[in-house]
């Protein structure tokens, strides 16, 4: 229901607007917050652990748990079969026919995928029958590139589907070809956002119990939203609605989006409770949160400009390629499509063309993420925007002036549809030029660059969208699918207040915070309307959906708290307080237009006052003397939705947020000629939110997208090589900006209130998250003068964006080195040892799989199962670290005495290993024999994951060891290699190796 | 991240560690400050039977000077040689590199000789070690035996200890006066792993110029400074095998050791 907006300057502003401390911070910094994991379980409540996918791509051909389930301790494990039994694939938000399952049934797709759970009475037990279930797979080619997706010939994740590219669709706005016809200029970038994720503090944590009475689920998982992924777990679960109890605890380590993604968990644990016949815990550890949780998505962006002379744009054209990883899960490709009608950022571009095609790859599913979409599109189009000022002769800044939405025009339909509600954008920047010291800026670079230093300066404009429309999701769909499938659109927020018979206030909301200070803010917007003090306000912020009050939209994302749910707790402030005024307006003798609330007490302007808990108490202890109409006790829920939020229309405009906050940042950075190292000179945000409710938890907002955002420019990305195996999946190779990393930035402010949220408030959680990471790159990209600048700017990046001029290897040095080529996929080794016997010798020997056990290194049980095929059980390890492998040993390409091929794979818990090589033998003066080797090895899963800085040199010397060992076999120690140019280079150096 | 079950020993001295290790060899692994060994624990990459904890052995637990060398204990933390009121004077070289090992969480906790013994190739304090010409004791049950530290470290986390001996001291050599220590490094963020570290001693016109993070283990080489300096880096550079990685390509790791290691070795010079 739509309700009309009180005023809001009918109440007295006392608390809004203040920066009050936050009331859950007493329990939080007293170790006193309670967290998904710190709540109570059932009594013989279960441990799971689960079982992933070494593999980026593979078939399972046969999984046996038998071993596992033999086990002290287990009491159960949940396969694929279990899950096809009881349970439904999760809904697509388009028409495609994939098929996404709480677990893998038919092929993995992503390495870290869930294969099985084990559930044991403790998370150690758990593990260790991890590693007893076997696992057959066929491991098929990975595609991780999304370009390469799209080939006709790529490797299919889903063969139904018959292409990787599920969504192709082209949208126009305007008269987009016509001016790039006229066009005196036309101006392009080509860029790649990479994956990368907000990774809280907090994992996934999930308790579940299956109800076997009534086929009903009650789970407990720290999920946050958006809650119309309740409807896709319960109908994934075969259940109405009503029987998957879902409850949220009530503090919460950060989600930054990324807590969405628990939702499957939510689901396999729930079937992991109804196959255990008991209540299942699972707390995802921070490795399998880095492999398998959730990730932004990565982008390929083509973007065009239509420009006039003075820098003026006329049209965009954008080619999007999306890449959501193995499945659509949802609610994407709403990364794609939550900026969608903000195409055209800050700017008055009337003309539009984009295609859009989601392509899924074999890496982790994609999913929210703060600035959910924004980083993606503001990466191309600032960056475009030097690139005009470059190409024109032009001042950045005054290509970003030029282009900026005027400031009588508000709300500002956009080319795409974004209803742009207010803001004064030009106000914002010269605001930002004058308060954050940009001449002095100018001054600084100017000096370094006279210096001969490399100092650079970026802007970005942008606009961050707030409260998302439910709505904008079907544009995917074409209209005649939309039509099909019935109107999505609004969004729902909710509040209750509640009080009490001594008159103390209880406030409910549906927003799930995850650390924002959601409770604060709503105590001051109640403290306000009902004049009492916050610190006699209890904010509830657990959310049971048996219970409470909650819609599809409720949840925390989309930065609605300030705009959406703290209006609908003012909403129902006022409706309590329109009661309450009745009440004591017959109380105290006057009119309730006559009634006042302030300092604890309703005041009427005869005089007469009450205190306010006694008003409240009345309709407690004395119904019947209530005025006519008040049926007594005080609670009240209010819904609120925007009208403005409207579904796609027939010709694609689509409004897919409610609020639009406008933000400016520029920044300094000087480039380390030598390391490439970027610093932070200075760093200015300039931030137009509407209202601000709360200006420290504003800032606090800002500092936490800023750093985030700086950690994208500069640190963060979830690497995968190309065949699929994952590398970052430790905080060690996945790099977080820590303190020392971190400059303070200058914040300004400016408050253009919305005209569509009941406050006048907007969101203002993920603005620097969109902006920060393309005003860092274009600063180093002016620093540098270079056009490509690719996140995250590592300093290894930067530097070979400056150029390394590499001398050769001194020329006393001989033959050129050897190394792997850069971006290698796999590891190589190669070398030659001496053998002290004829080749035919050795020959033999490699043909006997007596030798064979004994050369391979941690070789145990050799085991014939075919001509020159070994089945085996090897435990690798370098130093302490130990790996042990089911493999397959096998020769190949026999070429007696001269060469062979030998090849090898295997599985085991710490990930699969597979491997090969040509063996080359020629003979020597005096008998023996030179063998040459040259190798490959891919590994994946769990040591690639954590173990990458190690793995190269550990490769290099298994397979050496396996030669050494070869010629011991032979009668002797393997003769020293033939002094190599670089060993002969060593001795020259005098170093001591 | 649960280990695997093992057994958990903490013995009450020094003797009664080597008899563990000498009946359990190469199923044992030290535990010390843990800062590497738990997380491998965690991770299930490393699975001993038995976990020796030497943390508490008081006899272990010193830091002295003795015959040139300031020896220090295998108990002894990061930290606590942080601390030491003499490092500066005596050994300037670790002053300057161990804020750069981890944070000061993690050398709280974590021991000097535990680094060593970790051998991972980019940490500081073995190529501190092997760029000072330090020197490894290594005890068991069937005696003791010192090793120069270039002996000592064989490869990516592999060292010249035998699965039945202790690592029970390390030895760096006193600074002398004719000598001058440089410590620099690149890593992706305060207290990483580095892509590069050089560390330099300086005598007269010959300079010992150790390397860590680009080889499989730290790498020392003399540089004659009154020689062609950037044509014996560019050699060095050449000569480390260096690799791609996600964080830094082989080739610039090679460029760091020329040009950093230019850098540090005008800067250390007299």
């Amino acid at each position: 229901m739509q309700m009309p907006a009180p005023e809001p300057s009918a109440v007295e502003a006392a608390e809004i607007g203040r920066a009050r401390e936050r009331i859950e911070d007493a329990a939080l910094l007293r170790g006193q917050g309670r967290f998904a994991d710190d709540l109570a379980v059932p009594p013989g409540t279960l441990q799971a652990a689960v079982l992933r996918s070494p593999h980026a791509h593979a078939r399972i051909r046969r999984l046996d748990a038998s071993a596992a389930l033999a086990m002290e301790g287990v009491r159960a494990v949940l396969t694929g079969e279990d899950v096809k039994r009881w349970a439904s694939p999760f809904a697509v938000g388009v028409r495609q026919p994939m098929q996404h399952w709480a677990l893998a049934v038919d092929k993995v797709r992503y390495v870290g995928e869930p294969v099985a759970v084990v559930v044991a009475e403790d998370r150690y037990r758990a593990e260790d029958a991890l590693e007893r279930i076997s696992v057959e797979y066929e491991p098929l080619p990975a595609v991780v590139d999304p370009v390469a997706a799209t080939a006709s010939d790529a490797p299919l994740l889903h063969e139904a589907v018959g292409s990787n590219v599920v969504v192709d669709r082209r949208y126009r706005y305007g008269e987009p070809e016509k001016a790039f016809a006229d066009a005196a200029h036309r101006v392009s970038v080509t860029v790649r956002y990479p994956r990368n994720s907000c990774t809280p503090i907090e994992c996934y944590v999930v308790l579940a119990e299956y109800r076997e009475a009534d086929g009903s689920y009650d789970v407990h998982a720290n999920f946050q939203g958006p809650f119309g992924l309740h409807s896709v777990m319960a109908r994934a679960l075969n259940v109405p609605g009503s029987k998957l109890r879902l409850r949220m605890p009530p503090d919460s380590g950060g989600s930054f989006g990324i807590k969405q993604a628990v939702f499957p968990y939510v689901v396999l644990m729930a079937l992991a409770a109804r196959k255990a016949g008991a209540p299942v815990k699972w707390v995802e550890d921070r490795l399998e949160h880095l492999l398998a949780a959730s990730s932004a998505t990565n982008r390929v962006t083509t973007l065009e400009a239509a420009v006039d002379p003075d820098g003026r744009v006329r049209a965009l054209r954008y080619d999007q390629i999306d890449d959501c990883g193995a499945y659509l899960r949802a609610p994407e490709p709403a990364t794609t499509y939550r900026m969608h009608g903000t195409l055209t950022g800050a700017y008055d571009i009337p003309n539009l063309l984009v295609r859009n095609r989601i392509v899924l790859t074999n890496k982790t599913p994609s999913g929210l993420n703060r600035g959910f979409g924004g980083p993606q599109v503001y990466f191309p189009l600032e960056r475009l925007m030097q690139r005009i000022a470059w190409e024109l002769k032009l001042d950045p800044l005054d290509v970003i002036r030029r282009n900026l939405v005027p400031a009588h025009a508000f709300p500002y339909r956009s080319a795409a549809g974004s209803l742009l509600d207010s803001g004064n954008y030009q106000e914002a920047v010269e605001r930002a030029v004058r308060e954050g010291g940009l001449e002095e800026l100018k001054r600084r670079r100017d000096e370094a660059r006279a210096q001969g230093r490399l100092y650079g300066i970026g802007f970005a404009a942008c606009v961050e969208p707030s409260i998302s429309n439910m709505g904008y999701i079907t544009a995917v769909m074409t209209p005649e699918e939309r039509a099909k499938a019935g109107p999505k659109n609004g969004a729902v927020a909710t509040a209750t207040i509640n009080v009490d018979p001594l008159g103390a206030v209880t406030v409910h909301i549906a927003s799930t915070p995850q650390g924002q200070g959601h409770r604060t803010v709503a105590a001051q917007v109640v403290a306000d309307v009902l004049g009492i003090d916050p610190e006699q306000i209890t904010v509830n912020v657990e959310l049971d959906t048996q219970k409470d009050a909650w819609s599809i939209a409720s949840g925390n994302y989309s930065s609605r708290f300030a705009g959406a749910v703290a209006g609908a707790v003012y909403l129902a402030a006022q409706r309590m307080r329109e009661r309450l005024a009745r009440i004591a307006a017959d109380m105290l003798g006057t009119t309730p237009d006559r009634i006042r609330f302030s300092g604890g007490a309703v005041h009427a302007d005869n005089g007469k006052s009450a205190p306010f808990h006694r008003v409240a108490g009345a309709t407690h202890w004395s119904p019947n003397s209530l005025p006519e109409g008040e049926c007594g006790a005080l609670r009240e829920t209010a819904f609120w939705t925007p009208p403005q939020l409207a579904e796609p229309s027939e010709d694609e405009i689509i409004n897919s947020s409610l609020c639009y906050g406008f933000l400016f940042d520029y920044c300094g950075v000087e480039v380390d000629r030598v390391t490439g190292r970027v610093r932070i000179d200075r760093y200015v945000t300039t931030h137009d939110a509407g209202r601000i409710l709360n200006p420290a938890a504003v800032d606090g907002q800002i500092r936490g997208g800023f750093s985030q955002g700086l950690g994208a420019a500069l640190f963060e990305e979830f690497a995968y090589r190309p065949d699929g195996s994952f590398l970052s999946g430790t905080f060690a190779d996945y790099l977080v900006p820590t303190a020392p990393e971190v400059p303070e930035p200058v914040i300004l402010h400016m408050e253009t209130p919305s005209p569509f949220t009941p406050l006048g408030a907007k969101g203002v959680g993920e603005g620097n998250n969109m902006s920060t990471p393309v005003c860092i790159a274009n600063a180093v990209a002016d620093a540098l003068g270079c056009t490509d600048v690719t996140l995250p700017l590592t300093p290894s990046k930067v530097r070979a964006l400056l150029g390394i001029d590499e001398p050769p290897p001194p020329a006393a040095a001989g033959a050129p080195p050897l190394e792997a080529p850069a971006g290698a996929s796999t590891l190589t080794a190669s070398g030659s040892v001496e053998l002290p016997a004829a080749p035919e010798a050795v020959y033999a020997a490699l043909l006997d799989p007596g030798v064979l056990s004994r050369i391979v290194p941690g070789c145990r049980a050799l085991e014939r199962v075919g001509e020159h095929s070994y089945r085996a059980d090897v435990t690798v390890g370098v130093g302490p670290v130990k790996a042990r492998y089911d493999a397959r040993l096998e020769l190949r390409d026999l070429d007696p005495p001269r060469a062979l091929v030998l090849n090898g794979k295997g599985v085991g818990a710490m990930g699969s290993a597979e491997g090969g090589g040509r063996v080359a033998l020629e003979p020597l003066a005096g008998g023996g024999t030179r063998l040459r080797y040259d190798y490959r090895v891919a590994v994946s899963g769990k040591v690639a994951a954590v173990g990458g800085r190690m793995l190269q040199s550990a490769a290099r010397m298994l397979i050496a060891q396996m030669f050494e060992r070869l010629g011991r076999e032979l009668g002797g120690p393997a003769a020293a290699p033939r002094a190599s140019w670089w060993r002969r280079l060593l001795r020259f150096l005098g170093l001591r190796r | 991240m649960k280990p695997a079950p093992f057994d958990y020993a903490r013995p009450e001295s020094r003797g009664e560690v080597l008899q563990l290790l000498a009946e359990s060899g190469a199923e044992a692994r030290i535990l010390a400050g843990g800062q590497s060994l738990m997380a491998m624990l965690n991770m299930r990459l490393a699975q001993p039977r038995l976990l020796i904890d030497i943390g508490g052995l008081q006899e272990l637990d010193y830091v002295r000077e003795e015959g040139g060398h300031v020896a220090v204990g295998a108990a002894v933390r990061q930290a606590e040689l942080l601390r030491w009121p003499a490092l500066r004077e005596k050994l300037p070289l670790l002053a300057q590199a161990l804020p750069h090992v981890g944070h000061f969480q993690t050398r709280s906790r974590g021991t000097v000789c535990g680094s060593i013994a970790h051998a991972d190739p980019s940490a500081e304090l073995p190529l501190c070690l092997a760029a000072l010409g330090g020197e490894v004791v290594l005890e068991s049950v069937r005696g003791r035996r010192v090793l120069p530290a270039v002996e000592f470290f064989r490869g990516t986390l592999l060292t010249a200890r035998r699965d039945d001996e202790l690592l029970v001291e390390v030895r760096f050599p006193v600074a002398d006066s004719r000598s001058r220590y440089g410590f620099t490094e690149i890593a992706m963020r305060h207290g990483d792993f580095a892509l590069v570290a050089l560390a330099a001693v300086v005598r007269g016109d010959e300079a010992r110029l150790g390397v860590g993070g680009v080889a499989d283990r730290p790498v020392v080489a003399r540089i004659a400074l009154r020689g062609d300096v950037p044509e014996q880096l560019n050699a060095l550079a050449w000569s480390l095998g260096a690799e791609d990685d996600q964080h830094a390509s082989a080739a610039y790791r090679r460029q760091m050791v020329r040009e950093l290691g230019r850098r540090l070795l005008e800067e250390t010079r007299p």
